[in-house]
């Protein structure tokens, strides 16, 4: 019999009750396909990657370094796939079998250290994607039953009601409307024909909703068609996180699905790294097709829309304004110049951080961290690296194009006793738009 | 056996069998990996100036990027140090540019001798200061395990044996005169195909790996218009 999409899903998470080493060793070594094994393969343990992590860096653990968090996996491919494994293992020379110990152990450092950005990735001098590597290994870690319990439970909720925190249809529609009220503006719901669909996190959902508003303004002075689903509107994917191709497949379809039914021509992946990764990149792999439709990360689109002069900003803030770049557009998504030159449109006054760009700290919430209850501490501690970042540029005030980041910024800045504002660079977009003459 | 045989074993089939070792291990090696497989990506690439993506991450990655330049740590800039060092002195010293014309033909100039001595010293002080920096630096102590002590042991030891060869002079242009002490020569030549031995099966093989880890990351993140 095969099983539903949803069903493989639930099956993965039903896979914390009773955690197997076997069936995450057996998932490590499905995962170490050709790329992943020359990657494996290539490290000459120089340790480079652990001056490049945050976690290392703040905490000095040397089992924090990036390219020991593989280890299980590294261990379980050794004795299973490599080149002369079989050798090996007839000369008792093979790796032992991965244990359950080992794994709840490991659980810490592939979850709870590691952010999945990237920065270790720059850092190797052998070129090892060390990032994607742990993306990876956490498929075993998760099928096996040794993601942390509070991503199993995010990902059970995003898969009952769609949102990793149990944000449903009623809840978005109250602040859609609430949005209307705000700004005047009619926000199109599932608009058969747009050409745009909004696609939203539950945090901007829940605490930054005037997202929705600063869209409603963008889309109306550029004049273009857009809409938001009521099924199919969360774009976070809790998949991806705890490493499961499973849930991640599961809440993709969604989206799609919400797109197909709708016949747009664009998907916009809003401000959230890790949604626009898991449904620009991962998301077509996941479901073994390409898609029907573009996907476009809403900075880059708005980027484009300044540029082709169908938005038109006037004036810009006076204080001094810094950018935090969220991991998974700038340094992993390919989209280091888009908001950069759109804080360059409403900033008058930018601080650069140190190391702005592409090797920029990550905020330390990234890749599920900030979902991580037991993490808390360690995440706080990781945010000193960008904290140095913030206090080097003399910055008022911090804008991002994530909604994690946003939020995880404002508790370690609370945390650590900053009074920084953190702002989004969409709502600020809108905020310097030119006010509209004529009826639109 | 004497040292004269030992020498002509070391010249003859225990260097051709290390290095069809060395060949059919490196190719083996490459071939288990390249049986694994991989799916095609299916999302819409940003570039497809993938073989220029991998191509400029096997040579970007040669000089690290000014954020992960870590002056305060000799070990980084040591390890750029032993590596131009043994291939100074492999592809820069007469005889073994000799060694290297009798197998294949193939011949360049050598370097003044005096700099060839340079660097014998400084890459040995080179890989020593790489063995403790293993030692004892929390990082890489944790990360070490065997085969990265061993093949430490088989990179020192033609060093080390190499430099009781040295008791004469090569001028440049110089024919290849026949050995005075055979002994430490055979003794020499067996320790490089001992490292011949092991290129294939340990870390030393990233000699290879290198190009294919640092091209498929760099056509990867070409494919994303990611930073490389």
């Amino acid at each position: 019999m095969t099983l539903s999409s949803i069903d493989r899903a639930r099956l993965v998470l039903d896979s914390a009750k009773a955690p197997d080493a076997r069936v995450a060793a057996r998932e490590f070594v499905a995962q170490a396909g050709r790329d992943a094994a020359f990657q494996l393969e290539a490290c000459v343990h120089c340790g480079q990657c652990a001056d490049a992590c945050h976690f290392h860096r703040v905490t000095g653990d040397p089992r924090h370094t990036p390219i020991y968090k593989l280890r299980p996996m590294l261990k379980a491919y050794q004795r299973e796939a490599a080149p002369f494994a079989s050798v090996k293992k007839t000369l008792g020379l093979a790796p032992p079998e991965v244990t359950t110990e080992e794994l709840h152990e490991w659980s810490g450092l592939l979850y709870d250290s590691c952010n999945l950005c990237g920065r270790c990735t720059l850092a190797c001098p052998m070129g090892i994607d060390i990032a994607s590597l742990v993306r990876r290994a956490r498929e075993g870690m998760s099928a096996g039953g040794f993601a942390p319990t509070d991503l199993y439970t995010a990902a059970g909720r995003a898969i009952d009601t769609g949102s990793p925190i149990g944000v449903r249809w009623p809840a978005l529609k109250r602040q859609i409307e609430l949005q209307e009220q705000e700004t005047g503006l009619h926000v199109p719901v599932d608009a058969e024909g747009a050409e745009y669909m909004v696609v939203l996190s539950s945090i901007e959902i829940m605490a930054f909703p005037e997202a929705i508003g600063a869209m409603a303004r963008i889309f109306r002075q550029a004049g273009v068609s857009w809409t938001i689903p009521s099924a199919g509107f969360e774009a976070t994917n809790i998949g991806v996180q705890i490493g499961s191709r499973d849930v991640a497949a599961e809440l993709v379809s969604r989206i799609v699905a919400a797109a197909e039914r709708l016949k747009v021509k664009w998907v916009i992946s809003p401000e959230c790294g890790h949604a626009y990764s898991a449904l620009r990149w991962e998301g077509p792999n996941l479901l073994g097709r390409r898609y029907g439709f573009e996907v476009v990360q809403i900075t880059e689109l708005l980027d484009r829309f300044v540029r082709e002069g169908r938005l038109r900003l006037r004036g810009k803030d006076a204080r001094r304004l810094t950018f935090h770049d969220p991991c998974q557009l700038v340094r992993r998504g390919g989209l280091a110049e888009a908001p950069h030159r759109l804080m360059d449109g409403v900033s008058a006054n930018q601080a650069p951080m140190p190391g702005a760009g592409a090797a920029s700290f990550c905020c330390g919430g990234g890749g599920g961290v900030s979902a991580i209850h037991r993490a808390e501490g360690l995440r706080f501690a990781a945010f000193a690296c960008k904290k140095q970042q913030i206090d080097a540029s003399g910055a008022e005030a911090l804008v991002t194009a994530c909604g994690n980041c946003r939020n995880v910024l404002e508790e370690a800045i609370e945390h650590h006793g900053m009074t920084l504002p953190v702002l989004g660079l969409t709502e600020l977009v809108a905020q310097y738009l030119e006010p509209e003459t004529g009826a639109g | 056996m004497t040292a004269t045989v030992l020498l002509e074993f070391a010249r003859g089939p225990a260097l051709w069998a290390s290095l069809a070792v060395l060949v059919a291990g490196s190719l083996w090696r490459i071939g288990g990996i390249l049986r694994l497989g991989t799916k095609p990506d299916l999302s819409e690439p940003r570039s497809t100036r993938l073989f220029a993506g991998a191509m400029r991450g096997i040579f970007a990655r040669m000089v690290p990027g000014v954020e992960f330049r870590l002056r305060k740590r000799l070990g980084f800039w040591n390890g750029y140090l032993y590596h131009v060092g043994l291939a100074v002195i492999v592809f820069g010293y007469l005889p073994h540019i000799h060694f290297v014309k009798r197998l294949t033909g193939v011949g360049w100039p050598a370097l003044p001798e005096p700099v060839f001595f340079v660097f014998v010293g400084l890459t040995f002080v080179s890989l020593f200061i790489a063995l403790l920096e293993r030692l004892t630096d929390p990082v890489r102590r944790l990360l070490s395990g065997v085969d990265d002590y061993f093949s430490w042991f088989v990179v020192v030891l033609p060093l080390a044996t190499g430099m009781m060869t040295i008791h004469q002079s090569y001028a440049p242009g110089a024919v290849p005169a026949p050995p005075l002490y055979p002994l430490p020569l055979a003794i020499h030549l067996l320790s490089v195909e001992l490292l011949f031995l092991w290129l294939p099966f340990g870390k030393l093989s990233h000699a290879f790996l290198v190009f294919a880890s640092r091209g498929i990351t760099g056509a990867a993140l070409t494919r994303k218009g990611a930073a490389l």
